[in-house]
């Protein structure tokens, strides 16, 4: 207990470690990536066991990459990934007690975190996107199968403003649906997450009615709350006039929003969600080895789906062992290369584009023993 | 022959080793519970103290700015589950008990009683589950019904704009279902303590001319008192302290403290709370939430000594 409370306490210096390795790595951008398939060969001489923490989102995504990644290593290598959440995976990571995280959030510096990261890596982490899955806005109305939302009206519903699914709003979006005269009701998150944060995130810059911050805790007082993704999906399937959000792989049969992007109205697909990644610019002040982006949520591009949640792979560049390091390597660019396909299947997330993929494959191609 | 035997008996027990093993072991087993409970109030204490005093961001801003506007709907809301559970729980474990103990033949007390065990056995996340699928669906038509006709009482007043909580999670289902986990603890403790009560007792009400209720009444009833009380603390604790059925149950409101029980938004409970937020929680935000915990500790321990002492009080006055 006292040691965790005494790690803390480390800004100023973490804070000058962080701005010089800022300065240090700024242009080892080499961009000759290598497809997953010719490291696969070497796989099988892997052994040991890699422990991993954080995101819940990516815990069926981690079980497919963990089935996937013992089967290329013969079984030698097994694969431990704990859901206990970003914050608690982000924590463990850099205290040391995991070899790789999963996060929903990148690594922020208000709390320290990422200083704290870095100092148990020795230098900069690697962040790169691994997981992209789109949010879908799901509702349960009589009679109504399609509905067209753009942003505005999402954020009025969420926010209490629009209350019934005949209101003007929603019926100019719609003229071919027969909107019954019906209390909305919208479902959200109880507990914190990283879908409620992309949610958010997406109303805040996406709409012009959303004046909340974007926040793992979702921000308004009203409406129905429910724990958990599946928890929202069983209250919007009970309940009459409900609408949520949600991973959209977990909705299964309920009826599923397009929103507006463009002039367009889309429906959540891999490929749109995919591109999101690509359009969105990179945070600023990161240094090479980290993918971290802000996504671009008022992207007119196309076919895009901007209500993404895009979740992150956490390692060190160098680890103290070489066995480690090579696992953590293998297991990476399995993940980033095939194993974004067994995702799909298992979890049904986006697999990166190609020119993310390459780009992330690149900086794991660089971890190796200290 | 009888003298050396009268001898033996006058040893002092503890010179036996077999004696002096086992009074050692119980004050060792004695001990552990203090040392436990002293090391989960350190933790507490020590983790969640920069939890006490953070900036308004880690809170519920701008709803609750400091700690104690935002632990404050925790505790109401903890209380006030507790509280419903109890209501339900009580009269009605109390009931349960009187009639395996007193009223049902044997052949059917038995049963009854093993089936009532059973219940404890079943985990909380069993009845979350059943609860949220099976129990607050099914219950949404009696909250209609009781908004309709008794909608004049706040306490069912239901929605600002109308209408009730359409999925049921409510405060009053967490309550039931609380109430539900509650049961078996009461019912046992209480159906022992019932069935302790000297025969004699008993006999002499009823050949006084005492109904069989007026028998349980002056006999039975004064005589299970402080036992009572205790299986309604244990009751109380477990209600306090639940977490997983609450959490999943209850559409809980950030922080809010309303009586409404057929509500949209209900106050949810502490350990529900933490439950709910621990998994996605920055360092300064855990902190938040042990320090909560801490309130619980603290409150649990309120409760039961406030309830000791009215106990004490009362037994006080019916030997006086």
């Amino acid at each position: 207990m006292i040691a965790t409370s005494a790690r803390r306490v480390l800004p100023a210096v973490a804070a000058l470690a962080l701005g010089v390795s800022l300065t240090a790595c700024g242009s080892s951008d080499d961009k000759s990536a290598t497809p997953s398939s010719s490291d696969t060969a070497n796989l099988s001489s892997l052994t040991g066991e890699l422990n991993g923490a954080g995101s819940s989102a990516q815990e069926k995504a981690q079980g497919a990459w963990a089935a996937g990644f013992q089967g290329l290593t013969d079984g030698n290598v097994t694969v431990n990934y704990n859901p206990v959440g970003s914050g608690d995976g982000r924590t463990q990571f850099a205290q040391g007690g995991v070899d790789f995280a999963g996060t929903d959030s990148y690594f922020k510096d208000d709390e320290g975190e990422l200083s704290a990261a870095n100092k148990r890596c020795g230098e900069d982490i690697i962040e790169v996107p691994a997981y992209v899955s789109p949010i879908a806005v799901f509702f349960n109305v009589p009679g109504v199968k399609e509905l067209n939302l753009d942003a505005d009206t999402i954020a009025q519903i969420f926010d209490g403003k629009i209350k019934n699914w005949n209101a003007p709003e929603i019926a100019k979006l719609n003229a071919d649906a027969k909107l019954p005269d019906l209390a909305i009701t919208p479902v959200h998150r109880s507990d914190d997450s990283g879908t409620t944060k992309n949610f958010t995130d997406y109303l805040g810059k996406a709409s012009g009615s959303w004046s909340y911050d974007a926040a793992d805790a979702f921000p308004v007082k009203g409406g129905l709350a429910a724990e958990g993704t599946s928890g929202v999906v069983a209250a919007v399937t009970n309940g009459k006039g409900t609408i949520g959000y949600a991973d959209e792989s977990q909705v299964g049969d309920l009826a599923v929003a397009a929103i507006k992007v463009g002039e367009d109205f889309n429906k959540p697909t891999a490929e749109g969600a995919a591109a999101v990644v690509d359009i969105s610019k990179a945070v600023e002040g990161r240094p090479a080895t980290d993918m971290a982006v802000d996504i671009d949520r008022k992207t007119t591009e196309a076919g895009a789906y901007p209500l993404v949640l895009v979740s992150y792979l956490v390692a060190c560049q160098h680890y103290d062992d070489a066995a480690k390091a090579d696992l953590v390597k293998g297991y990476l660019t399995y993940v980033l290369g095939d194993g974004q396909a067994a995702a799909a299947d298992e979890a049904g997330s986006s697999p990166l584009t190609k020119a993310t993929a390459d780009k992330a494959l690149a900086i794991v191609e660089k971890i190796a023993a200290k | 022959m009888t003298a050396t035997t009268a001898e033996k008996m006058t040893e002092t027990p503890s010179n036996r080793l077999g004696d002096r093993i086992f009074s050692g072991l119980a004050l060792a087993a004695g001990l552990s519970i203090l040392v436990a409970l002293t090391g989960v109030f350190a933790f507490l204490l020590i983790r969640g103290w920069q939890g006490l005093s953070q900036d308004a961001s880690f809170y519920d801003a701008p709803r609750a700015n400091d700690f104690l506007h935002y632990v404050w709907p925790l505790v109401f809301g903890t209380v006030y589950a507790a509280v419903i559970a109890l209501v339900i729980a009580v009269p009605l474990s109390i009931g349960i008990a009187l009639v395996i103990s007193h009223y049902a033949p044997r052949r059917l007390a038995t049963p009854i009683a093993y089936v009532i065990d059973l219940l404890a056995a079943v985990p909380s996340v069993v009845f979350g589950l059943w609860g949220i699928l099976v129990f607050a669906p099914a219950m949404v038509p009696t909250y209609g019904w009781l908004d309709d006709h008794l909608g004049f009482i706040p306490l069912f007043a239901g929605n600002e704009g109308g209408g009730v909580n359409p999925v049921g999670r409510t405060i009053l289902t967490a309550g039931i279902v609380l109430a539900i986990m509650v049961l078996p603890i009461i019912t046992s403790i209480t159906r022992e303590i019932f069935a302790q009560t000297p025969r004699l007792h008993q006999e002499a009400a009823l050949a006084l001319g005492a109904t069989r209720w007026e028998m349980i009444r002056y006999a039975v009833f004064p005589y299970a008192r402080s036992g009572m009380v205790s299986a309604v603390m244990l009751g109380l604790g477990r209600a306090l302290g639940e977490t997983m059925a609450v959490a999943m149950v209850l559409s809980a409101g950030k922080s809010l403290v309303t009586f409404n029980l057929l509500g949209n938004e209900s106050s949810t409970t502490i350990a529900a709370n933490i439950a709910s937020n621990y998994k996605e929680g920055t360092p300064g935000k855990v902190a938040v939430l042990i320090a909560t915990g801490l309130v619980l500790f603290v409150l649990t321990f309120v409760v039961n000594f406030l309830a000791r002492l009215i106990v004490a009080r009362a037994e006080r006055n019916t030997t006086r």
